[in-house]
C-alpha cells in the first residue's frame, strides 16, 4: 500500500504524480462517453502492454487488482440482467429481462470498470504521498496548508501498521484485548481515530510552532518536476486513450451513452 | 528576541483555574533562561503562549498581556521555535530530511539553502541518520532529537525548550545541551527552557525563574544566586535542587531470591526476524527493582516490552515461574490480555498509546472493569490512586490535555490499579519535580515492599542510584559478525 | 451523557452555535483533523470496496438498485467532517480527502472517478450544510446531509456507471441511495461524532464540548 510506504522503488516512482494521474484522465473520458466492448477492450490490451513494458507488469498481476477482476464481473451481471431492454429476449423472470442487448451493456460494462480501474490502481501503487503532496502544491499550485494538513494526517493514521501494533500491545496490556477479533479489530479502529484525532490536535499545534500557516510565502525543500518524463506519461495516456476510441469508431461500436 | 509579559494568564477551555496567572516577566534579547515550576505550574502553558501556538477564543481565555519584541505572539509566530514537551506528537512527515525542512520551508528560506541547514542541523543533535530514514521507525530519544534539529535549523530569534531531554541518554542529554547553547551563541537567540533537572543546563544559563503553582512568579535571578538564597521555598515547590537526591529507598532485605520471570539467550525484537538485541540473560525476582538501562534505540523499550509479555520473544525462552504464572502456561506471549492485568503491568514510554478513555477517572477504572470488580472496591483503589499521586483535582479532565508529568503519573497508575505482581515502567520518572518523583517513588518501592517486582527503563541515574537493586545495562550490538564479537558486547548484569 | 465537572460551559447543550467573527475561518487544527477523519474514513473507503462485490451481488441479483443503499457507506466522510469542524467547505473537503486516500490505496473505481464522485457526494452534503447557514448541527440536519450525499451519489453514478439502466432501477436505485444515505452517513455520522466526544477526542471542537461540558 502506497498510503504509508516511502517512495516505493518501483518504475516510474520518480515520475511526478500529478502526471500521473492526469494520464488517466483522457481515457476515463472516452471509456466514460461510450459504452461498447471495443474501445475498452482495447484499453486494457494497452494497458498490459505498457504496463508490462515499463516493467510494471509484476503489480498488474498482484493481489492488488484483484478487487478489480472481482468488482467488473459483478457490475456486469448486474446489467445484463437489469439493462434497459433491447433486441430478441433470451430469458425473463420477473423484473429480469436478459435481452441482447443488455448482454451487449453487460459485457461492455465490465470491459469498462477493467479498462478505468487497472491504470488507477498500478499507478497509484507507485505513488508516495509525499511525492503527490509536492506535486499538488508546487505543480498544481493547490492551497499548501490544505494539501500539508492532509499529508500529516496521512501520517498520522497511515503510519498505522506500526501504530496499530502499539496500539494493540497497549490495549492487551490494559486488559481488553480478549474479544472476539472482530470486535477487538472494530474497538481497536475506533481507539486509533481517538488516537488520531487527539494527536491530530497536538499536531496542529507543533506544526504552528513551526511556522506553518503564519502566512509566509512558502518555499518547498523538495522539487516537483514537471519535464519531459512527465510529458511522455501523458502522451501515452493519450495515446492509449486516442486509439481505443479510433477503433471502435472505425469498427461502428462507438456508442455515445446518452443518445 | 525580547519578553514582556504584564498580569498575563492563560485559562484552558474546560478548566475552572488559570493554568497560568498573575504573571509580570521581562526578559532582555540574548538572554538565557531556566524555568523551573511543579509539574502542573504551566511552564509549558507559557512556553505555548511565547509561541503563540495557545489558539484563539476557541481554546481559551487570555489574562493580561504578553508581548514578544512589542508584538502578539501569535503575529510573529515561526520568529520563535518551539520544542514540545511529547516527541512522538510533532513529527510531520515521513522522512527524517523531510521533516527537520518543514520549519524552514514554512520560514521561507531557499531551497538551495534548506538542506546544508538540514544536515547541519542533524549533525548538531547527534542523529547520523540518512536524510531518507522513517521517522517512524525512530526510537524515542530519536525523535526527540528530529524535533531539536527541526527547531535548530529554523535559527528562531527566541529558542523555547520544553523538557528536551527527558527521554535521552546521559551521553545524550550532554551533547543536545552544548548544541542548543552553541547555536544561541551564534546566532544571539534567547532562550527559554524547561527542565526538572537544574543541573544539567546550570553551566549555560544566566538566569533561572521559578513559576509558582499557585500563579505569578516564585525566585527571579541569576542561577546562584536564587539557588542559594531560596533553596528552601524551592525545595518545597518541588524545585530539584541541583546534587539533591529527594528521597532514598531503604535497602532491601537480603533474603531468599523469589524469581518471577527467566530470560535465557533471550532475542528480543519488534518486527518479526529483526532482533535488535540477542543473547539476553536476564532474571526478575519478586520486591525487587530491576533497572534496564543503555543509550538511545539500544533496543531496552523492546526488551521491556517482551518482558511484559506483549512482544513475542525472537528467540532464546522467556519463562515466567509459578509464582507468576499462577497456573497458566510459562510463556508470558501466551496470555490472555486479562490473565495479564494482574500478573503484569506495563507503562508504555509514551502515555498516549495507553489511553483509552475520556477521563482521568474512566482512565483509571479501565483495567479494575476488565477484571470485573465490583463498584465500591473499584471507586477505593482508583480513589487511592487519585490522592496519590495527586491527581485528585483532575478526575474529570480529558487524559490527553493533562500536562506531561501528571500524563506520566497517570499511566503508572493505571498499571497499578489492578496490582499486578510484575510491574514494567518505560520511563517511569521522567518530566516529575522533586515532590512527584518522591511520591511516585515511595509508591514504587512501597509495592516492592509488598513484593511486587519492578522492571524499570530509565535514562534517570537518580532513580537507579536511589531506587533500583539492580541494574542491566544494555550495549549497542553488531549483528552482522555475529558470534565472537557479540559475546563480549553482551548485556551484563550487575548483582 | 457525559458530565465533568468543569463549570465553563461554552454554550447552551443545544445544536446551534454562537456567531463569532472568526466563526467561518479555518484554524490548521481544523485542517489537521478533518484530514485525519478524511484518510481514516478513506481506508474504510477502500476496504468496504475490497468486499463490496460480495456484498451487492446477491442484492443486486434479487432486489436490483437496492445495493445504492449499502453504497450509501461512501458517502459518510462528508457529513462527518460537516459535524465536527462545522465550517464551510468541511464535507466537501473530507469527502475529497477521503476518495483520493481510497484511490491512493487502489479502487477498482479508478482514480479520477474515484476522486469525481467524492467531490460530488461531498458536494451533497455540503449543500445541505450551507442551507442551514452552517448554524444547525442537530441530528434531523445530519439525516438531511446524509440524504443529500446519497441523492448526490445516485445522479452521478445513474449517469457514469449505470448509463443505459432501465428506469424503473434508476428510481429504485436513487429512493434507497436518498434512504441509505440519510441513515448511514447521516445517522452512523451522527453517532460516531458523540461517541468521539464522549472519548475525549473533539475537546478542542465546538461539536466536542457541546456534548461533554457539564
Ligand atoms: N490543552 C489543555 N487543556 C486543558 N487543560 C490543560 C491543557 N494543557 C494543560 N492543561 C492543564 O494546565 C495545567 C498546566 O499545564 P502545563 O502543561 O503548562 O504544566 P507544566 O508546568 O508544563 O507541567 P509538567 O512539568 O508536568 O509538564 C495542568 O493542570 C494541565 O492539566
Ligand atoms: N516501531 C518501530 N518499528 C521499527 N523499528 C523500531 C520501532 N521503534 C523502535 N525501532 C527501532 O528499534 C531499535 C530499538 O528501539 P527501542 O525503542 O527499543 O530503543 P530504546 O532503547 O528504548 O531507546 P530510547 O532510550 O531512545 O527509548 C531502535 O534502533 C529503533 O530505531
Ligand atoms: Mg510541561
Ligand atoms: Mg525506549
Amino acid at each position: 500500500m502506497s498510503i504509508a510506504s516511502i517512495r516505493p522503488g518501483l518504475p516510474l516512482a520518480r515520475v511526478n504524480p500529478v502526471a500521473k494521474v492526469a494520464a488517466t484522465v483522457p481515457l476515463s473520458i472516452v471509456l466514460i462517453l461510450t459504452l461498447d466492448v471495443v474501445s475498452a477492450s482495447v484499453a486494457i490490451l494497452c494497458e498490459i502492454l505498457v504496463f508490462t513494458l515499463v516493467g510494471l507488469g509484476g503489480l498488474l498481476w498482484s493481489p492488488r487488482t484483484l478487487p478489480i477482476w472481482i468488482a467488473a464481473p459483478l457490475t456486469g451481471v448486474s446489467m445484463v440482467l437489469y439493462g434497459a431492454p433491447s433486441g430478441a429476449v433470451l430469458w425473463e423472470f420477473g423484473l429480469i429481462h436478459v435481452t441482447e442487448g443488455s448482454v451487449q451493456i453487460g459485457l461492455a460494462t465490465t470491459a469498462r470498470v477493467i479498462a478505468i480501474a487497472l491504470p488507477a490502481v498500478v499507478l497509484f501503487l507507485t505513488i508516495d504521498p509525499t511525492d503527490l503532496a509536492d506535486g499538488l502544491a508546487q505543480t498544481l499550485r493547490l492551497p499548501a496548508r490544505f494539501v500539508l494538513g492532509a499529508l500529516a494526517a496521512l501520517r498520522l493514521v497511515g503510519s498505522s501498521i506500526d501504530d496499530w501494533r502499539t496500539l494493540h500491545l497497549a490495549r492487551r496490556a490494559r486488559g481488553i484485548a480478549d474479544r472476539g477479533v472482530v470486535r477487538r479489530s472494530l474497538g481497536q479502529a475506533f481507539a486509533m481515530l481517538v488516537l488520531s484525532i487527539r494527536r491530530g490536535g497536538t499536531l496542529a499545534t507543533a506544526m504552528e510552532a513551526r511556522g506553518f500557516g503564519a502566512g509566509t510565502e512558502r518555499t518547498w525543500a523538495r522539487v516537483a518536476h514537471f519535464g519531459r518524463v512527465e510529458w511522455v506519461v501523458i502522451a501515452v495516456g493519450c495515446l492509449v486513450a486516442v486509439v481505443s476510441a479510433t477503433v471502435a469508431v472505425t469498427t461502428g461500436s462507438w456508442n455515445v451513452v446518452w443518445s | 528576541m525580547s519578553i514582556r509579559a504584564r498580569g498575563w494568564g492563560w485559562r484552558h477551555g474546560g478548566r475552572r483555574h488559570p493554568a497560568v496567572r498573575d504573571l509580570d516577566l521581562e526578559i532582555a534579547p540574548g538572554e538565557r533562561v531556566l524555568l523551573l515550576g511543579a509539574s502542573g505550574a504551566g511552564k509549558s502553558t507559557l512556553l505555548h503562549g511565547l509561541a503563540g501556538v495557545l489558539g484563539g477564543d476557541d481554546d481559551g481565555e487570555t489574562l493580561g498581556e504578553l508581548l514578544i519584541d512589542g508584538r502578539r505572539p501569535a503575529d510573529a509566530r515561526g520568529r520563535a521555535g518551539l520544542v514540545l514537551q511529547d516527541p512522538d506528537a510533532q513529527v510531520v512527515m515521513a522522512r527524517v530530511g523531510d521533516d527537520v525542512a518543514f520549519g524552514l520551508e514554512n520560514l521561507g528560506v531557499a531551497r538551495d539553502e534548506i538542506w546544508p541547514r538540514v544536515r547541519a542541523a542533524l549533525d548538531s543533535v547527534g542523529l547520523a541518520l540518512p536524510l531518507e530514514h522513517a521517522t517512524t521507525e525512530l526510537s524515542g530519544g530519536q525523535r526527540q532529537r528530529l524535533a531539536l534539529a527541526g527547531v535548530l535549523a529554523m535559527r528562531p530569534g527566541l529558542i523555547l525548550l520544553d523538557e528536551p531531554t527527558a527521554n535521552l541518554d546521559p551521553d545524550g542529554v550532554r551533547e543536545v545541551r552544548d548544541a542548543v547553547a552553541s547555536v544561541a551563541a551564534a546566532t544571539g537567540a534567547t532562550l527559554v527552557v524547561v527542565e526538572h533537572r537544574v543541573s544539567t543546563w546550570l553551566p549555560v544559563v544566566d538566569r533561572v525563574i521559578v513559576l509558582g503553582a499557585a500563579g505569578g512568579v516564585l525566585a527571579d535571578g541569576p542561577p546562584a544566586r536564587v539557588l542559594a538564597e531560596r533553596a528552601d521555598d524551592l525545595r518545597a515547590a518541588g524545585v530539584w535542587l541541583p546534587d539533591e537526591v529527594p528521597w532514598r529507598a531503604p535497602a532491601t532485605s537480603v533474603g531468599p531470591r523469589h524469581p518471577l520471570l527467566e530470560a535465557s539467550q533471550l532475542d528480543v525484537g519488534r518486527i518479526a526476524g529483526v532482533a535488535v538485541q540477542r543473547g539476553i540473560d536476564l532474571q526478575v525476582d519478586a520486591g525487587r527493582v530491576l533497572a534496564l538501562v543503555g543509550p538511545n534505540g539500544v533496543g531496552k523499550s523492546t526488551l521491556a516490552l517482551t518482558l511484559a509479555g506483549l512482544l513475542p520473544p525472537q528467540g532464546g525462552r522467556l519463562a515466567a515461574s509459578d509464582l507468576l504464572a499462577q497456573g497458566l502456561r510459562t510463556e508470558p506471549i501466551r496470555w490472555r490480555s486479562r490473565d495479564l492485568l494482574t500478573r503484569i503491568g506495563t507503562v508504555f514510554q509514551s502515555p498516549e498509546h495507553q489511553f483509552v478513555a475520556g477521563s482521568v477517572r474512566a482512565e483509571l477504572e479501565v483495567g479494575p472493569r476488565a477484571l470485573k470488580l465490583g463498584e465500591g472496591e473499584r471507586r477505593a483503589r482508583v480513589d487511592e490512586l487519585l490522592e496519590a499521586l495527586r491527581l485528585g483535582q483532575l478526575a474529570g479532565a480529558n487524559p490527553f490535555t493533562l500536562s506531561g508529568g501528571e500524563k506520566r503519573r497517570l499511566s503508572v497508575a493505571t498499571a497499578i490499579a489492578t496490582r499486578p505482581r510484575l510491574l514494567v515502567l518505560d520511563e517511569p520518572t521522567f518530566g516529575q519535580d522533586a515532590t512527584t518523583w518522591r511520591e511516585l517513588a515511595k509508591l514504587l518501592v512501597g509495592l516492592r515492599d509488598e513484593g511486587v517486582a519492578l522492571v524499570a527503563v530509565t535514562h534517570d541515574e537518580v532513580f537507579v542510584d536511589a531506587i533500583a537493586d539492580e541494574r542491566f545495562e544494555l550495549h549497542p550490538q553488531a549483528f552482522e559478525v555475529s558470534s565472537i564479537a557479540t559475546s563480549g558486547a553482551r548485556g551484563s548484569a550487575r548483582r | 451523557m457525559h458530565t465533568s465537572t468543569s463549570p465553563t460551559a461554552t454554550s447552551a447543550a443545544s445544536g446551534t452555535s454562537s456567531t463569532s467573527s472568526h466563526r467561518f475561518r479555518w484554524r490548521v487544527v481544523d485542517i489537521v483533523v478533518a484530514s485525519v477523519i478524511g484518510v481514516a474514513v478513506g481506508v474504510v473507503f477502500w476496504a468496504w470496496g475490497v468486499v463490496w462485490g460480495p456484498i451487492s451481488a446477491p442484492i443486486e441479483a434479487l432486489l436490483p438498485g437496492l445495493q445504492a443503499a449499502p453504497a450509501a457507506v461512501w458517502v459518510i466522510a462528508g457529513v462527518l467532517g460537516g459535524l465536527v469542524i462545522r465550517k464551510p467547505g468541511a464535507a466537501l473537503y473530507t469527502e475529497l480527502v477521503a476518495a483520493v486516500v481510497s484511490a491512493l490505496i487502489g479502487s477498482q473505481w479508478g482514480g479520477l472517478l474515484t476522486i469525481e464522485a467524492g467531490l460530488v457526494q461531498g458536494l451533497g452534503a455540503e449543500l445541505v450544510f450551507a442551507i442551514f447557514l452552517y448554524r444547525n448541527w442537530r441530528f434531523p440536519v445530519a439525516l438531511l446531509a446524509g440524504a443529500g450525499a446519497g441523492l448526490a451519489m445516485a445522479i452521478n453514478d445513474l449517469v457514469l456507471w449505470y448509463a443505459g439502466a432501465a428506469p424503473l432501477f434508476a428510481t429504485v436505485y436513487t429512493i434507497s441511495a436518498v434512504i441509505g444515505g440519510a441513515l448511514i452517513a447521516g445517522g452512523l455520522a451522527w453517532l460516531a461524532v458523540r461517541g468521539l466526544a464522549r472519548a475525549g477526542a473533539l475537546d478542542r471542537f465546538a461539536a466536542g464540548r457541546e456534548l461533554r461540558t457539564v
